[in-house]
């Protein structure tokens, strides 16, 4: 076991610079899931945000939600596969990109709608009395009040993201997924394990970030450990 | 090599036809890897939850581990596992099992506390053992909640089921890594829909059995 260890240090030390190396899939690993959720968020927030504003759409809310975790992420993977060759784009990038952003989507526009919408009615309707317009409750009423719980959506997201962004190396992107999955091929566990141990800590930082941007962004009093919905 | 793509149609039904047999064995598959890996899975968070309500101070440690295994990506758990279980069944069902913890205990402990103090109270006073009183009183006023848990888990199995394909299980997965692997739509759009349907299928009949385990429920909305 402690040799075993000792091999897969010597893996990563060995492999850490040049373009295909720890340091470099690391680098693409994060810099796609960020992108990835990123996007996803400019895209569901805002009618997300719309909704909620307006007091609708929990049926869609709940729906979104249930279908995304009906439909495994390995099969979203999948079926981005042949979505991007038939848009000719062909392998790699894209498809993982297509797959990941399509994955990010769900959690984040049911947490930002279900957020913005659960805000106490007494406070919308006290901010209208004091004459504030509805893109001014939504901006400086609902937004802050809801921050803790959409942050939760965009945690899931992203902690999904990096992890599924593991099996981008299945349809022919880089990443820390293509140490496991050449590893799992070739037989080579000391390969296998140690693109999995970059993964798992990815997904852990990637959960502490946003513990700690909680901490900043959300105000002292609402500081409630929000759960994903 | 299958040359499908580019020409011919997107589906291929007379490939799935004759493939029926495959179907069915990876049904099973499926179905087994996902009923073992919530079986264990639920009777490993009912101890906790028992141990955490019993002894609060373990709840902690126990929402931190679980949640911690639970953050750690499939993948690399499986790959973790791997050097130690080799490509085998009981790698992908501790795998699948450390996933339902989380949701299981979160839900258990949820449910459980959620029962008012004066039914237990009133309980206490009509005699009830603590024992009897788990059974009788407080798992049926709490099933509500630990159902809707089992029923996340249980969905959540059936889509991580197909990630086993990787270390040489997974149901439905095996279509869909074999049709990534040969560029053959057919196969991966099969696994996934079947993946899916027996998500819903799963989901639905959990409701259907939550509805005849509560009927007091249905019976209080009539009323």
């Amino acid at each position: 076991m402690i040799d075993f260890l000792g091999d897969v240090a010597s893996f990563i030390v060995d492999n850490w610079w040049g373009s295909s190396g720890f340091l470099a899939r690391t680098v693409e690993h994060v810099w796609l899931s960020a992108v990835a959720t990123g996007l996803a968020a400019v895209v569901a927030m805002p009618p997300a945000m719309a909704l909620g504003h307006v007091g609708r759409g929990t049926f869609l809310a709940v729906s979104v939600v249930n279908i995304g975790r009906a439909i495994p992420s390995f099969g979203i993977v999948a079926i981005a596969l042949p979505i991007s060759i038939e848009l000719g784009l062909g392998l790699g990038f894209w498809p993982t990109f297509i797959a990941l952003f399509a994955l990010a989507l769900p959690p984040i526009f049911t947490n930002t709608l279900t957020g913005v919408k659960e805000v106490d009615p007494a406070l919308v309707e006290a901010a209208g009395g004091m004459g504030m317009t509805g893109a001014e409750i939504l901006r400086k009423v609902e937004l802050p009040i809801a921050m803790p719980v959409m942050l939760a959506g965009l945690r899931v997201s992203a902690v999904q993201v990096v992890a599924t962004a593991t099996l981008g190396a299945l349809v022919g992107w880089g990443g820390l997924g293509r140490y496991v999955i050449d590893g799992f091929s070739t037989g080579d566990n000391v390969e296998v394990f140690a693109g999995g141990l970059g993964v798992a800590l990815l997904a852990i930082a990637t959960e502490f970030s946003f513990a700690v941007a909680e901490r900043r962004l959300v105000a002292r009093p609402l500081r409630v450990a929000a759960r994903a919905v | 090599m299958l040359a499908q793509t580019g020409s011919g149609p997107f589906i291929r039904w007379d490939w799935i036809w004759s493939h029926l047999d495959d179907v069915w064995e990876r049904t099973v598959e499926h179905v087994t890897l996902t009923a073992l890996a919530v079986g264990i899975g639920l009777l490993i968070s009912v101890a906790l939850s028992l141990l955490a309500l019993r002894f609060r101070p373990a709840l902690g440690p126990i929402t931190w581990v679980t949640g911690v295994l639970y953050t750690i990506p499939s993948l690399a758990l499986f790959a973790f596992l791997v050097p130690i279980t080799g490509l085998s069944t009981l790698t992908a069902e501790i795998g699948l099992v450390s996933y339902t913890l989380l949701i299981l205990i979160r839900n258990i402990v949820a449910g459980l506390d959620g029962v008012p103090a004066e039914i237990k109270e009133a309980a206490r006073g009509m005699g009830y053992t603590r024992a009897r009183m788990l059974v009788e009183i407080e798992l049926p006023i709490a099933l509500p909640v630990i159902v809707a848990g089992v029923r996340i888990a249980s969905v959540t199995t059936i889509g991580l089921v197909t990630v086993t394909a990787l270390i040489g299980q997974g149901g439905y997965g095996f279509f869909i890594l074999q049709g990534l692997r040969r560029f053959f739509n057919t196969e991966i759009f099969l696994g996934v829909a079947l993946s899916v349907m027996l998500a819903v299928l799963v989901d639905l009949s959990l409701i259907g059995l939550e509805r005849a385990l509560t009927p007091w429920a249905r019976r209080r909305a009539a009323a």
